[in-house]
């Protein structure tokens, strides 16, 4: 069992847990995620490492609630646990000094882009960085995406905090404006890393993208989180998570996200109709 | 007068393609007595070297026949640690009773039939523990919770040496629990043979990738073990190198067995993973793995469909070789053909065909003849030209085998390994190219059986505790 030692309500639908998982927490690098199994009912879900502190023995993740796990996960709070967390998982970001690198993260993509952002500057970059959301409820962290960004956006899809923009605006207005930015990271859903990636298509920059496929294990036995990247089949667990998203099929990678959409909606709306609050209806 | 060989009780195949209850439901203390009595107690015993890790047999049975269960037990557990598991799995016909010398004349003893019945026996009344061992001190960390690992891990406990295993996955049993299904081998049994295995002292670390949260220099080194034996299979899956392999429709064994045997997918929605069946699943390999894999598949889909008030869907076994050719053990096939499971021999797939919502839609196939034999010693499988046709089918399972996870030799140098990724170990100790490291099982072999699996970790643990003995002069070094 791994004990939740903090639980914050970031927003309506996304939540941030440390977790107690002092082994996990002294291998953890920027870039990496866990598996997380609530129960023993529960599925694995992989979820990217927001945060660690190898001191104090605990991993931060931060979640959007989505489907029923990541509700029952919401509804849990200090002093619960979870039956199973495995970690730290995938390929850590490769940190080098770059010069200058530009970080977008999307909506609950700024929760993986922080620790990245701040492994770049701790290694010298200078670290241009976007965060968005569709509307103000639901970004966080800006504090420390600005501790650790020289030069920070903020914007909303619909105006009501920061600019009003998508991502990819001011992306494409830094790249156009500088031809210093040597290395992009784009981290969010998979439709909005897509259009990070044509976004910065005429800059012939690398565009480095963290891509969350369908997970069982998370180890490389089974190949449920296989994409195409350059015509050949990679696993997003053990070869990325991160990969150059010039190269993903991202048609493929949509659609395999889908693979469970009904099986989904079926869990969630039995999830929803046992834990609605009565008293609302009324 | 000769006994004939008793038959094993079993659901009926038209009913259990609907459950996943056990098909072979076990001898009566009754039958378990008529097949004992069958034993010629002959004076060789080729029997016990036909098995890896020579289990006494002869003596097992005398033991039943003379009605002490509990003897019986004793004696196969100083030999093997899992024989619930290993009576219910290991293919006897091709070992134990392969050279049984009643079989020369007759039908061999149900050895495996008899192991089963002692070892549930036992499991039923509590299980024996042997005589606690002096502690030596010495520490070492076994890696995978599999049978070699387990096999190792309690074979290096009952030589006195502190042992902690160290396991990915978020339960023990390795292929145990995520690769066979409930059917032939219940998680209850596997759960209550782990118990056992941490009865004798070893502790069990789940959630616990070496090569992630640990490497194998670590444990070596700064956590202080003073030998590490590595048994994390082959785990890794293998695809066809054809178009199509990346539908959404298509598995790996792996992943569909997972789902459906470690996260119990069949039960959906009370357990929260989904395993998706169409109407036509087509499982491609003739292996264990795909009879297990096409029997899922069966299971899965008719519970599905019965939902739907819809038809049971229609599985087939794909394979490139003939009826002959076929490797997997004897029991699984006859119950595959007895369940309904449709095999297409001198088969093999060319490409899977896709709509445009990128599902399966078919898939292409070309029918093989078999040439001179290969390097495994089976006929070799040649395309006929022209011969391609398209097969209706919307679920593809690759069960082609699997290979070592490279994941284990992370950050960790030494550890030669051949070109098809698994560890050079010596055949007789299982030691490999790296200082301190044995390894057995899947991880050298490839692929292959639980009880060659559990032959290796036994030979490795005897081999670790010499070398723990001689204090690093002996072996290892």
């Amino acid at each position: 069992m791994y004990s939740i030692l903090k639980k914050e309500v970031l927003s309506e639908v996304n939540k941030l847990m440390v977790l107690e998982a002092p082994e996990v927490a002294r291998k953890a690098k920027a870039g990496q995620f866990v598996i997380v199994r609530i129960d023993e009912n529960g599925e694995r879900i992989p979820l990217t490492i927001a945060d660690f502190d190898r001191q104090e023995g605990t991993v931060t993740i931060i979640f959007q609630e989505v489907g029923k796990s990541t509700m029952k996960l919401g509804t849990l709070g200090a002093g619960a646990a979870v039956s199973d967390l495995v970690g730290p998982l995938g390929n850590a970001t490769e940190i080098e000094d770059y010069g200058t690198v530009l970080c977008v993260g999307g909506g609950v993509g700024i929760a993986p882009v922080y620790p990245i952002a701040r492994a770049l500057k701790e290694a010298g970059n200078t670290v241009l960085g976007i965060m968005g959301a569709r509307t103000c409820d639901l970004l966080f962290w800006e504090e420390k995406m600005r501790s650790v960004c020289d030069e920070l956006i903020v914007c909303t899809d619909d105006g009501t905090y920061g600019r009003m923009a998508l991502v990819t605006q001011p992306m494409q207005e830094i790249l156009s404006a500088r031809d210093d930015v040597s290395r992009v990271w784009a981290i969010g859903p998979a439709i909005m890393m897509k259009f990070c990636v044509r976004t910065a298509e005429p800059f012939e920059v690398p565009v480095i993208v963290s891509l969350n496929s369908i997970m069982v294990d998370g180890t490389g036995m089974c190949g449920a989180c296989r994409v195409l990247v350059g015509g050949e089949t990679k696993f997003v667990c053990v070869d990325g998570p991160e990969f150059d998203g010039r190269f993903v099929d991202w048609d493929l990678l949509l659609a395999r996200q889908r693979i469970y959409l009904t099986e989904e909606k079926q869990a969630k709306e039995e999830w929803l109709e046992e834990h609605t609050c009565r008293a609302v209806e009324r | 007068m000769s006994i004939p060989r008793q038959p094993m009780p079993e659901q009926d195949p038209l009913e259990r393609r609907a459950n996943f209850f056990e098909v072979a439901q076990g001898f009566t203390p009754e039958m378990a007595k008529q097949e004992a009595e069958r034993c010629l107690q002959c004076k060789d015993t080729p029997c016990v070297q036909g098995c890896p890790v020579e289990v006494p047999i002869a003596e097992f049975i005398l033991a039943l026949r003379s009605g002490d269960v509990q003897e019986a037990a004793r004696i196969i557990k100083s030999k093997n640690n899992l024989p619930a598991v290993c009576g219910r799995v290991c293919p006897q016909e091709s070992q134990c009773e392969l050279v049984c010398t009643l079989g020369k004349r007759h039908e061999p003893v149900a050895v495996g039939r008899l192991e089963r019945y002692v070892a549930d026996w036992e499991l039923g009344q509590g299980g024996e523990l042997p005589e606690q061992p002096e502690p030596t001190g010495r520490k070492v960390a076994v890696i995978g919770a599999g049978p070699a690992g387990l096999t190792c891990a309690a074979d290096l406990a009952k030589m006195g040496h502190q042992v902690e295993v160290f396991e990915s996955l978020h339960a023990p049993g390795g292929v145990l629990i995520y690769g066979i299904p409930e059917f032939r081998l219940p998680k209850e049994v596997v759960r209550a043979e782990v118990d056992y295995v941490c009865k004798l002292g070893v502790e069990i670390h789940l959630n616990s990738v070496v090569g992630k949260l640990y490497t194998i220099d670590e444990l070596l080194n700064s956590k202080g073990f003073d030998a590490a034996f590595l048994g994390t299979g082959a785990g890794l899956p293998i695809f066809m190198r054809i178009p199509g392999v990346n539908l959404i429709g298509v598995y790996s064994a792996n992943e569909f067995l997972t789902r459906t045997n470690l996260m119990k997918g069949y039960l959906f929605p009370e357990y929260d993973t989904p395993v998706l069946v169409g109407d036509k699943v087509a499982v491609i390999g003739a292996g264990n793995v795909a009879m297990d894999a096409a029997r899922c598949a069966l299971r899965i889909g008719t519970l599905q469909s019965a939902e739907r008030g819809e038809d049971p869907p229609e599985v087939h076994i794909v394979y490139r070789r003939s009826r002959q050719e076929v490797p997997a053990r004897e029991e699984e096939v006859h119950h595959a053909e007895q369940e309904g499971i449709i095999f297409d021999f001198l088969t093999n797939p060319v490409e899977v065909l896709g709509n445009d919502k990128k599902q399966v839609a078919g898939m292409r196939c070309i029918r093989m003849e078999l040439g001179e034999p290969d390097a495994s010693g089976r006929r070799r499988p040649i395309p006929i030209e022209g011969s391609e046709f398209d097969m209706d089918v919307d679920t593809v399972v690759m069960a082609l085998g699997t290979q070592p996870n490279p994941l284990v030799f992370a950050d960790s140098g030494g550890l030669e390994r051949t070109q098809w990724g698994t560890v050079r170990a010596d055949e007789e100790t299982g030691q490999t190219t790296k200082g301190r490291v044995w390894a057995g099982g899947d991880i050298v072999t490839g692929a292959a059986t639980v009880i060659s699996a559990m032959g290796a970790g036994k030979q490795a643990a005897a081999n670790i505790d010499r070398f723990l003995r001689s204090d690093g002069k002996d072996a290892g070094e």
